[in-house]
């Protein structure tokens, strides 16, 4: 059994400790390129959004490295992410793989069948074997994720552009070397060093931009065309609505106390949506008025092209950036995304955002 | 003295290259509008030797600024001091002539954008997304195929008595409608009238949505030459319209005066002159094989130096070059608040 599992953002590096240290061998998709979206592209659906297509490309990117066993998380929320798996499983068939797609849906939607997937793709290592790698996998995502924001806070400030990107590339290939969690966790710690070197410039305050939106356009950077090093570069210090971290406390942990604060958070989305619509609509909303109380600049809303959750909570920004008076903008992404005006859009949102706080652009 | 000294602005736009030289005070020397006809290199060269002999010795340019979808290209040429995106340039350019107005409706060659001002400033902004429709290219291309001059198009769209409809939404299938309506035997200036109102009513749907348009309203760009659509605005809107005298060149004009803005703060200008153009200008691009995204790189050269580098993903070509880290630099030069 060689397992692989579509690519979003640094998640790799959390999976690849976790069968690890369950010593289950994994191929990690290459990262993801023109030609993973072209191989996805043409396998998809077009009606797809584009994280269906990217995770086809990852698919077959993997398969001919040997992978014959992918693993992927379901999702009951109402958007189409929910059928994901069930269909990405069909084309496979239908294109003559010989591949078995585990699909692991949250435990409460039927306990056995979980219990049982886990036990297949863990190569059946014990309950305590299992739990050590879970919590372990756990913590390298807090630790990565921890290393990401001290680089978007370096980056808004570094006085030599690019060495963030530099220290996060350089990271990024060595993970892929390194074998089992405590060697990432070492790998990490080095990282957290060499970001914390990265010279600053002295006395400059940077913008303060929010990232909202649908989880994967948010985590995957090649996606998101890389907003969050482009935003870095126009020296913007960049806030994640949703992250890795915050992913698995609310699907896998029982942490009650972020379950609580989750909750806080989410009722901060009262007087315009109350109620889970699918996607992270919810989390959009929230996390916009959120950002707003925390005295950010501005709010960029990122979402894949035809994503339903976002488009719903697309048209209710408008009223939350008058009603609160911050400044919002929001980008749809998809394969035809052009870069050029990408960045226009960008850059433009930086000034309005300087002229407003009153600076000289 | 300062009289003479001069700042130009440079709008590399996908259809029209558009020079302009102000003074100090702001006000418009020379304008240049200029067909990009997918050559801008050698129609910038040969706009700024145009330029250089309509201005004549005894004038100094103390600052250049560039905008537009080529103003990384341009920068990279003229060495300019500031390089900044459209939506901006506009909003600078407008709230220097008519500091009143609240809204801009700017529709150019390829891309068309809305920006409101409030407070003295640009408080929010629009493109237009994937879709040509309701730009400049569209209109041209219409009125080649109905065989008018695209100069005529507005004044025939003001002949006519009772419009029809077309639908805007989409270029191509506004064309299929409009050829439906001319075998039906609808006049030329109905169909036309037909076309600028939807052109204008898909502007404000997809560009303007829910975007609050107020007066003072400024329409400029290209296509705001076209009194057919400045009509069929004003009557969707109920608004007056203001076209400003140098609508085509605004853009320029608004990168002009952030060069000026710039080249005081720093007391010095980066601008390599009118002169300099007259080197060796050569482009290459190729294709870089360090990972399967198979990048297009372009590299400018001047004589031998590696002028510029762009079109990485990765960021690893166009981070080697110094001239290119400009985006940082500027805003570091900006005092914090």
């Amino acid at each position: 059994m060689v397992i692989t599992f579509p690519h979003m953002g640094k998640v790799y590096i959390s999976v690849k400790a976790l069968f690890d240290d369950l010593r289950v061998r994994t191929v990690i998709p290459p990262p993801i390129s023109k030609k993973t979206l072209e191989i996805g592209t043409k396998l998809s659906p077009e009606m797809a959004c584009l994280p269906l297509k990217i995770n086809m490309g990852n698919y077959i990117e993997a398969i001919k490295e040997g992978a014959d066993t992918i693993v992927l998380t379901g999702s009951c929320g109402p958007c189409r992410f929910g059928y994901y798996g069930v269909v990405e499983k069909d084309i496979l068939k239908d294109l003559g793989y010989d591949i078995e797609v585990v699909i692991l849906d949250a435990p409460k939607t039927g306990h056995l069948n979980f219990i049982n997937n886990i036990k297949k793709i863990s190569g059946y290592s014990s309950i305590p074997d299992l739990a050590k790698a879970f919590r372990a996998a756990y913590k390298v995502t807090l630790e990565v994720d921890k290393l990401i924001d001290l680089l978007l806070y370096k980056r808004a400030r570094e006085t030599r552009v690019g060495e963030a990107d530099r220290c996060l590339a350089s990271f990024e290939r060595m993970a892929r070397q390194v074998h089992g969690s405590s060697q990432i966790l070492d790998l990490t710690e080095q990282f957290m060093e060499r970001a914390s070197n990265i010279r600053e410039e002295r006395g400059f305050k940077p913008l303060t931009i929010g990232l909202v939106g649908e989880i994967y356009t948010l985590i995957e950077p090649y996606v998101n065309l890389n907003i969050e090093s482009k935003l870095g570069r126009l020296g913007v210090e960049v806030h994640r609505g949703i992250t890795l971290t915050d992913w698995i406390k609310t699907h896998l942990s029982l942490d009650m106390k972020y379950r609580q604060e989750r909750k806080t958070m989410l009722a901060k989305a009262e007087p315009y949506l109350n109620l889970c619509i699918g996607g992270h609509a919810w989390e959009t909303i929230a996390s916009t008025i959120d950002f707003y109380e925390k005295g950010l600049d501005g709010i960029i809303q990122v979402l894949p092209f035809g994503c339903m959750p976002e488009i719903v909570a697309e048209s209710i920004m408008p009223t939350i950036g008058t009603d609160l008076q911050i400044p919002i903008m929001t980008l749809s992404v998809d394969e035809l995304t052009g870069e050029a005006g990408y960045m226009t859009r960008l850059e433009a949102f930086v000034d309005l955002l300087k002229q407003k706080k009153g600076k000289v652009i | 003295m300062t009289g003479k000294d001069l700042y130009l602005g440079v709008d590399a736009g996908s259809v029209s290259i558009n020079l302009v030289l102000i003074d100090s005070r702001y006000r418009l020397i020379e304008k240049l509008y200029l067909r990009t006809q997918g050559r801008p290199i050698e129609v910038l060269k040969e706009g700024l030797e145009n330029l250089s002999q309509l201005i004549g010795p005894g004038f100094k340019i103390k600052g250049c600024g560039t905008t537009g979808s080529g103003r990384l290209l341009a920068s990279a040429l003229l060495s300019a001091d500031i390089v900044k995106n459209e939506i901006t340039a506009h909003g600078t350019a407008v709230l220097n002539f008519i500091p009143e107005a609240s809204t801009i409706l700017e529709i150019g060659g390829q891309d068309s954008k809305i920006i409101l001002l409030r407070n003295g400033v640009v408080s929010d902004f629009a493109m237009n997304t994937v879709c040509a429709a309701g730009t400049g290219s569209f209109l041209d291309r219409q009125a080649s195929r109905l065989g008018i001059a695209i100069e005529d198009f507005g004044s025939l769209s003001l002949k006519s008595t009772s419009p029809v409809r077309i639908a805007g939404r989409c270029a191509v299938f506004a064309e299929s409608d409009m050829i439906h309506k001319q075998q039906m035997g609808c006049s030329a200036e109905d169909i036309i009238k037909g076309l600028c109102d939807a052109l204008v009513r898909n502007y404000l749907n997809n560009v303007g949505k829910g975007k609050d348009i107020q007066p003072l309203i400024v329409f400029q760009g290209g296509v705001a030459a076209n009194i057919g659509i400045k009509k069929a605005f004003e009557e969707a809107l109920g608004q007056r319209i203001i076209v400003p005298d140098n609508f085509e060149v605004m853009g320029a004009i608004g990168a002009a005066i952030l060069a000026h803005r710039k080249a005081k703060a720093t007391g010095s200008t980066s601008f390599s002159g009118l002169a300099s153009l007259k080197k060796d200008f050569t482009t290459k691009s190729y294709e870089c094989h360090d990972c399967p995204n198979l990048c297009e790189i372009v590299e400018i050269r001047v004589g031998s130096k590696v002028k510029a580098k762009w079109g990485d993903r990765c960021g690893k070509w166009s981070s080697s070059i110094e001239s290119l880290n400009k985006e940082k630099e500027l805003n570091e030069g900006v005092p914090s608040a």
